[in-house]
């Protein structure tokens, strides 16, 4: 848990981030049909998801290790991730919304994989409802722990396995090329690797801050 | 063999209390028979896309209140008596087997009766009854996990059907399908991938409520 006070690893999400900002929008990218310059959301729009993705990984870990050892703060962090995580399911399905309507014609266009993260937002959503239903700490965080691993691997299912069995406008499901196969050149990955990472690090970064915040406030009201 | 022999006593104990004030099952018969009835009233007759859906909304009502009941029935002083007695891994289990058996008993009815006030055919009838099984199998190892985790939350009803329907819309997407593919008859290899992956997501939620179970029963 050291780590989250070290500088390094904060420096090198930014440097990233702006990276991907001048390199995204400038450097060279393969011209397509329909997708043309609108290509370049590729360095926002699954970085985000990535980012997302490592958040809710995240939670269900501190989750694990609260059931565990019974330490209230894992259950801080848990909570805490999953609350980033949900800004990045947003910020994930609005640029998503975007590029849908400049490529496919309508921001939401019944796309199974769009269709999917709208059920796994209706998880977390039932994740901070029986937060809120639970008066009592120890057995709040136990039972949203406990709701919270069971739900994973369902929203691992419905975001990568079932969007494969139909048809989908997403590259790499029902039968189309997953992206960096085909779809992507060497010149696209080196932007678009360090943007995953530099996202998945500004997005960690959010949740730690938000947990030390929400960890001096219970410092204070418990005196 | 321990394990096996606490399931058997648990299963044989909520067979014989069910049997006995035959509550749960006549009333979720009822409840199933009275919607079906209601959505025959209103509908008349429907298009076989329409057949198929709404067959599968009634049990997904039917079914959640079904299995709502398995914990929360629980008193706590009953609790507590099979803390002492019997290991959490068996409850649960004795639980879904239960479970499984009252759906399916629930849902053939609930076909029989469906399929005599609304007048379709069924392509591949053999095929749709193992749907019904599998669906049977899906919602109530789902929702046994979920109900225990509800009534551990105090508050049953609204609680429930939150935290169950997101985790159920997969199974239920893919059941849909499924029995889509059976009512039209279509060959049989077209549905190798959606029972694979109903099987796949059944074995998932089994594993991991076994090892969470433990966890959520003890206050």
């Amino acid at each position: 848990m050291t780590i989250i006070y070290k500088k390094w690893w904060k420096i090198l999400g930014t440097v990233l981030v702006f990276y991907t900002l001048i390199a995204g929008f400038l450097f060279k990218v393969p011209a397509k049909v329909i997708l043309n310059e609108s290509i370049r959301n590729v360095y926002f729009h699954v970085p985000v998801w990535f980012a997302m993705l490592a958040l809710f990984g995240i939670s269900v870990y501190y989750s694990i290790k609260y059931l565990r050892t019974n330490n209230e703060t894992y259950d801080l962090v848990a909570v805490e991730a999953i609350n980033t995580g949900i800004l990045f399911y947003i910020f994930g399905l609005v640029t998503g919304m975007l590029w849908a309507k400049f490529t496919w014609g309508e921001a939401w266009s019944g796309d199974p994989k769009q269709n999917s993260a709208a059920i796994a937002f209706l998880i977390y959503c039932a994740y901070l409802v029986l937060r809120s239903s639970v008066e009592e700490d120890q057995k709040r965080a136990k039972i949203s722990a406990i709701y919270n691993i069971f739900a994973f691997p369902i929203m691992i299912v419905l975001l990568f396995v079932l969007p494969r069995l139909t048809d989908s406008l997403h590259p790499g499901n029902g039968g189309n090329p997953a992206f960096g196969k085909y779809d992507m050149n060497s010149e696209m990955r080196i932007v678009f690797w360090p943007a995953c990472l530099g996202w998945i690090l500004i997005s960690v970064w959010i949740a730690t801050l938000r947990f030390r915040i929400r960890s001096l406030e219970n410092k204070i009201l418990d005196k | 063999m321990k394990l096996y022999t606490q399931v058997q006593h648990l299963l044989k104990k909520e067979i014989v209390l069910e049997w006995r004030s035959k509550y749960a099952f006549n009333g979720i018969l009822l409840y199933v028979v009275s919607s079906v009835f209601v959505c025959y009233l209103a509908f008349k007759t429907t298009q076989p896309i329409v057949w198929n859906v709404l067959f599968w909304i009634i049990m997904l009502f039917a079914a959640v209140n079904a299995v709502a009941k398995s914990f929360i029935q629980e008193s706590k002083g009953r609790l507590l008596y099979y803390y002492t007695i019997a290991s959490p891994q068996s409850i649960i289990i004795a639980k879904t087997i239960y479970n499984i058996f009252l759906l399916l008993l629930i849902t053939f009815i609930a076909l029989i009766i469906y399929k005599l006030v609304f007048a379709n055919t069924l392509g591949d009838p053999l095929l749709y009854i193992f749907t019904i099984f599998l669906g049977s199998l899906s919602f109530s190892t789902v929702f046994t996990m979920t109900s225990a985790i509800a009534s551990k939350a105090g508050n049953s009803g609204t609680l429930m059907a939150v935290l169950s329907f997101p985790v159920i819309i997969p199974l239920l997407m893919l059941l849909i399908k499924l029995s889509k593919n059976a009512m039209d008859g279509l060959d049989r290899s077209v549905s190798y991938d959606e029972i694979g992956v109903l099987i796949l997501i059944n074995i998932i939620v089994v594993s991991v409520s076994l090892l969470l179970f433990p966890y959520l029963w003890r206050d």
